[in-house]
């Protein structure tokens, strides 16, 4: 009824444009190498799994992925259980310099990691938390606390007060009153806040590279490693590729139904 | 809906204002340091005062004419790139079906790349450019086109720009998507009945909608393509030449790779100085459309 | 301007293959005069919004075909139907001022600017709204918004019909009658076909020359509030229509006698041949029926209470297990348990399965 022409045929484009890349480096990682660098095939003539049979084998690859999710876990948890009173205390109460803090935490969001890199080397090798998972999980609270703030804030302030003050005239405590009531309340608000940290959280490199040697070393990391003295191991690359993508794609299935208010932050 | 004015709030922001100073204030506080010092190695550091911010916005030295050429580069860039995700955002969400399977289909399609960590949205493009061995490439140098990323300084912007485009449309889309859904559909048989033209629908009802959203997307974007680091820096490395490095991957290479902790320091400073003036235009138009929202809800 | 007829129209959100008994809309021919004001009247989901969006061609018919003046358009688009239609909440567009808002239909329609302006200016008139003209739409109380949604209705001096789809939900009760009488005046200034869906029976008789009852997707009852009063066509309209609403009781009726609980109560018609095996009732409304003292050869009654309306009392009964209401006589010293109920037999109606029958004199 306010569709506009062509649409099947722009959004049919698109879409192919987006899976596109995708397909290729699937198709890459289901060839041997002698394939890939010989003959341009539109599909693997000879499929091996013998890539991923190599990750799956060589602990330095797979440990890769554990510390990755290890990160990115312990920050979710952080980023959220941080924002959640913050977001609450924003969206109900004036106080001193709450827009200056505000607007204070949300540049933080849109600050460069390359700004941050060097001195994140000094400080978390200082006290000692370098090379673990910690260290990026703290060093990613950066962007995502501020973000999870933001988002939460909306969802907060949706509820309307009344429920606020019911529960206290009902004689909940504070703390009884957030875990209660407001958390089940703002649970999709949660659920989105947590999916962004999330995917921020996984798709950077640049901290985790630098925060990491050897022990928490992350999947982004090791595949950087990729290049050997044969040249460039291309099937083992694009192995490696596939299984950063198949988290996120894991994740984007479960809350599919949920992208759409989310990508709104409960703001529209 | 006026909010109380409470300073105990203050205790439920600390956690989060302590946690985000910890990790914006302490390392920015070494920045400042270093950026006022020059050290010949061994740890000895000497004051250098504002010689480094001297040397940084004077066009004439290495560090200057390094910065502003990766300055207008970086900003190039970030126009690009909006002047094509912006428009093509809108008009896939226009293109969206509003309700069926299709829906959470193109959904799971649509919010993939932006899932996908960002070195492996390099690798996917290194791979699927490659005239060698990427489709890309190969099709568009057996179409006559001599395609090449690596050293020709036109194919590998394009690249990158593809590149963006290809990932962060999305989120545009995502956001205008949510938005459009927001609109009642009195308001489509309205515009049906008083005879409005698509363009007209689009022009009275669905931007009027989508500007807060838009707002935020045009924000979002322009700050992370002005941060962009690893997605170019692993298709082209900052190739061929200087052509494809923009200030991150300027300030990483002085920072870790020549370990010039004053210039890297100076250049952060100002990068970062940028960044919050840009964001504080942004915010003081988006809480103005907000309180003008207010005010509105008020008189009705 | 145009007279609408609307042949076998029916709809189904089902499809066609859905049962007839899940129609949103059953069947239904019936014609809207040129220049009448009409109320589609009836409760939620009764089908009443379906048919108005029928007409509009929001909706398009699983069967049947709509004429306007005799020209089929059930295959045409909305806009090239040329209606117009005020929706429940009201619509504005945000971007434009007031004036812009009502010039919206016009000018999407290519009308010369002079002759919008001229217009623009005759509605806003009509509906006080010239000193906003200049305003931005969106700084407005919602009662202001839905005017202009109204004068985006009405603006166009051409449309088949204007269609209302319980415009008043969002105003304020003391704007409503405001609002109501407004449209009243409207539709004779500006000599429109107007439909207008309603679930509130005021709203209907008030506005309208004709009502149209609708229940469960049928179209049970057209007629002037009048028509609906004395003589409901279907025990449905009885009940739904006046307040209480019209009393139903099952009867044994033959002839010229209707007899409930072994008590004869006379009628003005004879009914000699009613359907065999149908439900039969008597339907009175409380109107006809005055309570009195009890005695012998009066039906008698069990009191629940007395209601006081201010213009008249009704009692409210129990005849048997079935709900009673009747007038209290002014002056009349209701006793504490039982009365006797007087009917005014030229208002006793029988009905068999629900549809009011005729009777012969």
């Amino acid at each position: 009824m306010h569709s506009i022409p062509g649409r099947r045929i722009i959004l049919s484009l698109f879409l192919i444009f987006l899976l596109l890349p995708i397909y290729w480096l699937v198709n890459m990682s289901f060839k041997t190498n002698g394939e890939i660098v010989s003959t341009m095939t539109l599909w693997p003539h000879k499929p091996t799994i013998a890539n991923y049979m190599h990750i799956f084998t060589d602990e330095s690859w797979y440990s890769g992925y554990i510390n990755s999710l290890k990160y990115v876990a312990i920050n979710t948890v952080i980023s959220i259980s941080f924002a959640l009173p913050a977001a609450y205390a924003f969206s109900r109460y004036r106080f001193l310099g709450d827009k200056h803090l505000f607007f204070w935490l949300l540049s933080n969001r849109m600050a460069p990691p390359a700004v941050y890199a060097l001195p994140f080397f000094n400080l978390y090798s200082a006290i000692g938390l370098f090379d673990t998972p910690w260290a990026v999980a703290l060093a990613h609270c950066l962007f995502n606390v501020p973000l999870a703030v933001w988002i939460l804030e909306g969802f907060v302030s949706s509820v309307p007060r009344e429920i606020d003050e019911t529960a206290f005239l009902d004689g909940y405590s504070f703390p009884k009153f957030f875990v209660k009531i407001l958390m089940p309340l703002i649970a999709s608000g949660i659920g989105v806040a947590a999916f962004f940290c999330f995917m921020f959280s996984w798709v950077e490199l640049l901290l985790a590279r630098t925060l990491t040697s050897v022990d928490a070393k992350p999947i982004s990391a090791v595949m950087t490693r990729t290049v050997s003295a044969a040249g460039m191991d291309w099937g083992l690359l694009a192995a490696a590729g596939v299984l950063t993508i198949i988290p996120g794609a894991l994740v984007i299935w479960f809350v599919r139904n949920y992208i759409a208010r989310g990508f709104a932050l409960g703001r529209v | 809906m006026d909010k109380t004015v409470n300073q105990k709030a203050w205790l439920l922001v600390l956690p989060v204002f302590l946690i985000v100073a910890f990790s914006a204030i302490l390392p920015l506080m070494t920045v400042v340091n270093y950026s006022v010092q020059d050290t010949f190695g061994n740890n000895q550091f000497f004051w250098n005062g504002l010689g480094w911010f001297k040397e940084l916005l004077d066009p004439s030295t290495d560090l200057g004419s390094r910065f502003f050429a990766s300055l207008w580069r970086n900003l190039l860039f970030s126009g690009i790139i909006l002047a094509i995700e912006v428009p093509l955002g809108i008009v896939v969400a226009l293109s969206m079906p509003r309700q069926g399977w299709g829906v959470a289909a193109c959904l799971v399609i649509l919010a993939l790349p932006l899932l996908i960590p960002w070195n492996v949205v390099g690798t996917i493009w290194q791979i699927f450019g490659r005239p060698d061995i990427g489709l890309l490439g190969y099709v568009l140098n057996h179409m006559g086109f001599d395609y090449n990323y690596v050293s020709n300084d036109f194919d590998a912007w394009a690249t990158v720009v593809v590149m963006d485009v290809w990932h962060w449309t999305s989120l545009v889309t995502l956001l205008c998507y949510a938005g459009l859904k927001s609109i009642p559909d009195a308001y489509y048989q309205a515009a049906q009945i008083d005879g409005a033209s698509r363009w007209a629908v689009f022009k009275a009802i669905q931007l009027p909608k989508l500007h807060r959203v838009l707002l935020i997307a045009v924000l979002l974007r322009f700050m992370d393509s002005f941060m962009i680091y690893t997605e170019p820096f692993v298709v082209t490395g900052g190739g061929p030449g200087n052509s494809t490095t923009f200030i991150s991957i300027e300030l990483v290479k002085i920072a870790l790779g020549q370990f010039d902790l004053g210039k890297a320091a100076a250049l952060s400073l100002v990068y970062n100085l940028i960044i919050i003036i840009v964001c504080w235009v942004f915010y003081t138009v988006m809480t103005n459309a907000g309180a003008d929202r207010q005010a509105n809800k008020g008189v009705a | 301007m145009a007279r609408i007829d609307l042949v076998d129209l029916a709809h189904s959100y089902g499809g066609p293959a859905a049962p007839e008994d899940s129609f949103a809309l059953k069947p239904v021919s019936m014609t809207w005069r040129q220049g009448g004001a009409y109320a589609l009247l009836g409760p939620s989901g009764c089908g009443k919004t379906t048919l108005l969006n029928l007409i509009s061609g929001i909706v398009a018919p699983t069967t049947g075909k709509i004429l306007f003046d005799g020209v089929d358009v059930t295959s045409l688009t909305t806009r090239e139907r040329n209606i117009a239609q005020v929706f429940q909440f009201p619509v504005i567009y945000d971007t434009m001022t007031v004036g812009q808002n009502l010039a919206f239909p016009l000018k999407n329609r290519g009308v010369p600017r002079a002759q919008i302006d001229a217009r623009v200016a005759e509605i806003a008139g009509l509906l006080d709204l010239e000193p906003y003209l200049r305003r931005k739409a969106t700084r407005l109380t919602a009662d202001a918004k839905q005017k202009i949604s109204l004068g985006r209705g009405l603006v166009r001096s051409d449309v088949a019909a204007v269609l209302f789809d319980e415009p008043l939900t969002v105003i304020d009760p003391h704007l409503k009658w405001e609002l109501r009488s407004k449209l009243k005046a409207l539709h004779r200034a500006l000599d429109l076909t107007m439909i207008y869906v309603t679930h509130d029976q005021t709203e209907a008789l008030t506005f309208a020359e004709t009502v149209v009852v609708m229940h469960d997707g049928r179209v049970v009852q057209a007629g002037t509030p009048e028509e609906l009063f004395d003589k409901p066509m279907h025990t449905f309209v009885g009940y739904f229509i006046g307040s209480p609403g019209m009393n139903i009781m099952p009867a044994e009726v033959k002839g010229r006698e209707a007899r409930i609980n072994g008590h004869v109560i006379a009628l003005n018609r004879s009914y000699d041949s009613l359907p065999v095996g149908a439900k039969i009732e008597i339907g009175v409304r409380p109107e006809f029926v005055n309570v009195a003292m009890p005695a012998p050869g009066l039906l008698s009654a069990q009191i629940d209470r007395i209601d006081d309306l201010g213009r008249a009392r009704f009692a409210r009964l129990r005849v048997g297990d079935v709900k009673f209401a009747a007038r209290v006589p002014v002056g009349f010293a209701v006793p504490a348990d039982q009365v006797g109920l007087i009917f005014d037999t030229s208002h006793v109606h029988v009905y068999a399965d629900s549809h009011l029958v005729e009777g012969a004199p």
